[in-house]
């Protein structure tokens, strides 16, 4: 990677569901090789704000770039790692099927998955510790294990900006501790991680920079400098209300129409 | 929706219509015995040994009907979108009634199969896209969506179909026999249609697995690597459209939801794979589409498209109950397994648990031993019960029985017995230190999970409790062991006795 434009680059990125407002005025850039946390109450659009990075809902305003170009002509360099409560596990394919999912975009629609694809797959499965579970009905995973095989998943892709929503949620300390070091292992190789959490105790552990998220930024930059009592008690603490009551007298306005 | 309630919907408000059209036609049938008979008489051998051209023909039509449809109803039984396949099938009826009454006006024939197909095909579009609309509607949700495009298109369609009946050539035309379904009505010219589109949209089908796969597991993940969502969902919508609409003839539209979901509803509980899922659903759907058209032709009169549904039904169900990985039966076996599994680690943790005070302060303790009343007295555990595990953990090496009948511990067995013994105590001890569950009920407590608890999970509690507490080997109770104390001491006699 010898460009100088940075992973992701985020202007003015306003965002709605259905003309209510749920993220304003985002600006937001990450460097190369960081980790990079996204903290905030339930609801305060963390969740919205990657997927609007990944055009997944459509925005009010806003421009993106990845690694300097827009989304549909980077998408190959981007991993996502979705929320798990967001599939069905009970849904007919095993574990390898699930990784495999990640090299769709290389294999193509009609040419057979081959040897050296699911071997890229099972490498990914023992990355994350789970080389033996291949062949498991993804029904009969554990919560971590889940998590897990999605990361794997993303793995697979080789991408150089991973995007990852709660990756830590609802895991056990061994599934945490691989995930924190495959974290590791992407920033060692010059790959940009941005993640959003929950546990605020092991923010400052985990991630380089951090943003504080409350529909609009709160704060954001190396995590030593704005991971402070203040911004915290700013990003979660009822300062918002008026922001809130607007856009809750908006929604009204709009159901009246 | 859960897919598991789609089908239940389905199975009770599709198969009683389908049996209630069949008995309706089995009594009209009945009524007209005479005729019936000695027609059938003559054609039936003709009819199974396929030498009729036209037979041959309608048959394949109708197979390759259900072919598609077990490939089609498994994306969408996974995209759990199965109910929008039934307001489409529905919202194609005004259109073949407008069809037939344009026709003529645009100059072709109105009883073309393809003329009908079209106009049920363009309104079946039109109550998708109606479908799309009121979904992007704030509050309303998709359901009240599919339930307006039903009802609305499949009333417009009735009333549109009663006016043409009144034509005299509209009655002739035997437009309802698009509501049941008729082979009998099957033209070879019309069975070659149905054919080409249902092995049309298996192969596109085939062609888009992938994204469709990845479009029902993760819409998200889908939509981010670059595949557009909403084409994939229009395209499986068009394949619904498609076979909805070769389906009119021969399974008529009320029912043919039921071919889209049912052999895929069934195939699950043969395959936890996706490829063979697909395979199977075809396969269903097939000999179903063949079964129906084939007792069809046998008996003339009896409409096709209950007979088809009631085929299936009956694989169903068969699949329901012996599918090798979900069925009923396999379950049960499993359920029993596992219980005797339970009921036999028990049986091993009751011996060694009231032999455990013995081996104190002996240099070489005796295998453990107990009498099979010391045993039901620990466990609520019926005679037959008991005999019947001790048995089976005889033949398995891990107990023997000695001539005085006290059950014996082997090697083995008291190896297994004290892995057990510490697993118990571990995750009572953990209930105790860790979930605050008080010692009278950890027992119990224990009793339900231990069964079940995974190597990887021991070695974790056993880091947790054995940095806390001394020495590594097995706890000691921490509660008393009820009954087992008092009867240690009076049987000893006769345990020991024998040795
Ligand atoms: N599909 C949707 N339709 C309408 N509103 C939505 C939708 N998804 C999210 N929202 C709204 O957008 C806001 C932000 O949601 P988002 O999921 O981004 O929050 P989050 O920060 O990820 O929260 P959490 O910590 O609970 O995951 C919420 O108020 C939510 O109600
Ligand atoms: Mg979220």
């Amino acid at each position: 990677m010898s460009e100088t434009a940075v992973p992701l680059s985020i202007r003015d990125l306003t965002v709605a569901w259905h003309r209510k407002p749920v993220i304003w005025d985002v600006e937001f850039d990450v460097s190369a090789g960081e980790l990079v946390g996204i903290v905030g109450p339930n609801g305060a659009g963390k969740s919205t704000l990657l997927k609007s990075v990944m055009d997944l809902i459509p925005r009010v305003s806003g421009r993106i770039e990845i690694f300097g170009r827009p989304w549909k002509d980077q998408r190959q360099r981007v991993g996502y790692v979705p929320q798990r409560e967001s599939v069905d596990w009970d849904f007919p394919v095993s574990v390898l099927d699930v990784v495999t999912m990640g090299l769709f975009g290389r294999i193509g629609w009609l040419r057979p998955v081959l040897k050296r694809h699911r071997e890229a797959a099972q490498r990914a499965l023992e990355r994350v510790g789970m080389g033996e579970y291949a062949d498991r009905q993804i029904s009969q995973l554990s919560g971590g294990q889940q998590q897990r095989t999605f990361l794997a998943r993303a793995l697979v892709q080789e991408a150089d900006l991973y995007l990852m929503d709660e990756p830590f949620a609802a895991v056990d300390a061994a599934t945490e501790e691989t995930i924190v070091e495959i974290l590791r292992e992407m920033r060692a190789s010059g790959r940009t991680a941005i993640v959003i959490h929950h546990d605020l105790h092991t923010v400052p552990e985990y991630f380089d920079s951090v943003m504080m998220l409350n529909m609009r930024v709160v704060a954001q930059g190396k995590t030593e400098d704005v991971f402070t009592r203040e911004n915290l008690e700013r990003t979660y603490g009822g300062r918002l209300t008026l922001l809130e009551e607007a856009t809750e007298a908006m929604r009204r306005q709009e159901k009246s129409l | 929706m859960s897919g598991h309630s789609v089908v239940q919907h389905f199975l009770t408000l599709r198969l009683l219509p389908a049996l209630l059209v069949f008995s309706l036609a089995a009594e009209r049938l009945a009524a007209e015995e005479v005729d019936v008979a000695g027609e059938q008489g003559a054609s039936g051998l003709r009819v199974i040994l396929l030498q009729d051209y036209n037979t041959r023909v309608v048959l394949f039509g109708a197979t390759v009907l259900g072919l598609a449809s077990g490939v089609t109803g498994s994306f969408t039984l996974l995209r759990k979108r199965a109910l929008t396949g039934d307001a489409l099938s529905h919202a194609s009826l005004p259109g073949v009634g407008l069809a037939f009454l344009l026709a003529p006006a645009m100059g072709v024939s109105p009883k073309s199969l393809s003329v009908l197909l079209t106009g049920a095909a363009i309104s079946g579009m039109i109550g998708a896209a109606t479908i799309l609309f009121i979904r992007r509607l704030p509050r309303l949700k998709e359901d009240a969506a599919l339930g307006i495009v039903l009802s609305v298109f499949f009333g417009g369609g009735v009333a549109i179909l009663t006016v043409v009946q009144r034509t005299a050539e509209g009655h002739a035309a035997g437009l309802d026999s698009f509501i049941y379904g008729q082979t009998a009505a099957m033209t070879s010219g019309d069975a070659f249609v149905i054919a080409v589109t249902g092995l049309l949209t298996i192969a596109v089908l085939l062609a888009a697995r992938r994204p469709l796969t990845l479009l029902c597991f993760d819409e998200g993940f889908a939509a981010c690597r670059g595949y557009s969502t909403f084409l994939l969902d229009l395209l499986l919508m068009a394949c619904v459209v498609l076979i909805t609409m070769i389906g009119l003839r021969a399974v008529g539209l009320i029912l043919m939801i039921a071919l889209l979901i049912i052999p895929a509803a069934a195939a699950r509980f043969w395959t936890e794979s996706l490829p063979r899922m697909i395979v199977i659903a075809a396969l269903i759907g097939g000999c179903s589409g063949f079964t129906g058209a084939l007792i069809s032709a046998l008996a003339p009169g009896y409409p096709s498209g209950p007979v088809i549904v009631l085929v299936c039904g009956l694989l169903f169900f068969l699949s329901f109950l012996g599918g090798t990985s979900r069925g009923v039966l396999i379950r049960s076996v499993r359920r029993r397994r596992l219980n005797d599994s339970i009921d036999r680690e028990h049986l091993l943790r009751g011996i060694w648990e009231l032999r455990e005070g013995d081996a104190c302060g002996v240099s070489e303790p005796p295998s453990p031993a107990a009498g099979a009343e010391e045993l039901l007295k620990i466990r609520s555990w019926s005679v037959s019960l008991l005999s019947r595990q001790i048995l089976r953990a005889a033949r398995e090496g891990l107990v023997f029985q000695r001539s005085d009948g006290a059950v014996v511990l082997t090697d083995r067995g008291r190896i297994v017995a004290e892995r057990l013994v510490q697993n118990h105590r571990l995750w009572e001890l953990y209930l105790i230190t860790h979930a605050d569950v008080a010692a009278g009920r950890v027992d119990r407590e224990a009793d339900a999970i231990e069964h079940v608890l995974e190597p990887e999970l021991i070695e974790r509690l056993k880091k947790l409790l054995y940095s806390r507490s001394a020495a590594p080997g097995i706890p000691s109770s921490p509660h008393p062991l009820e009954s087992a104390t008092p009867v240690v001491s009076e049987k000893l006699d006769t345990a020991e006795g024998g040795a």
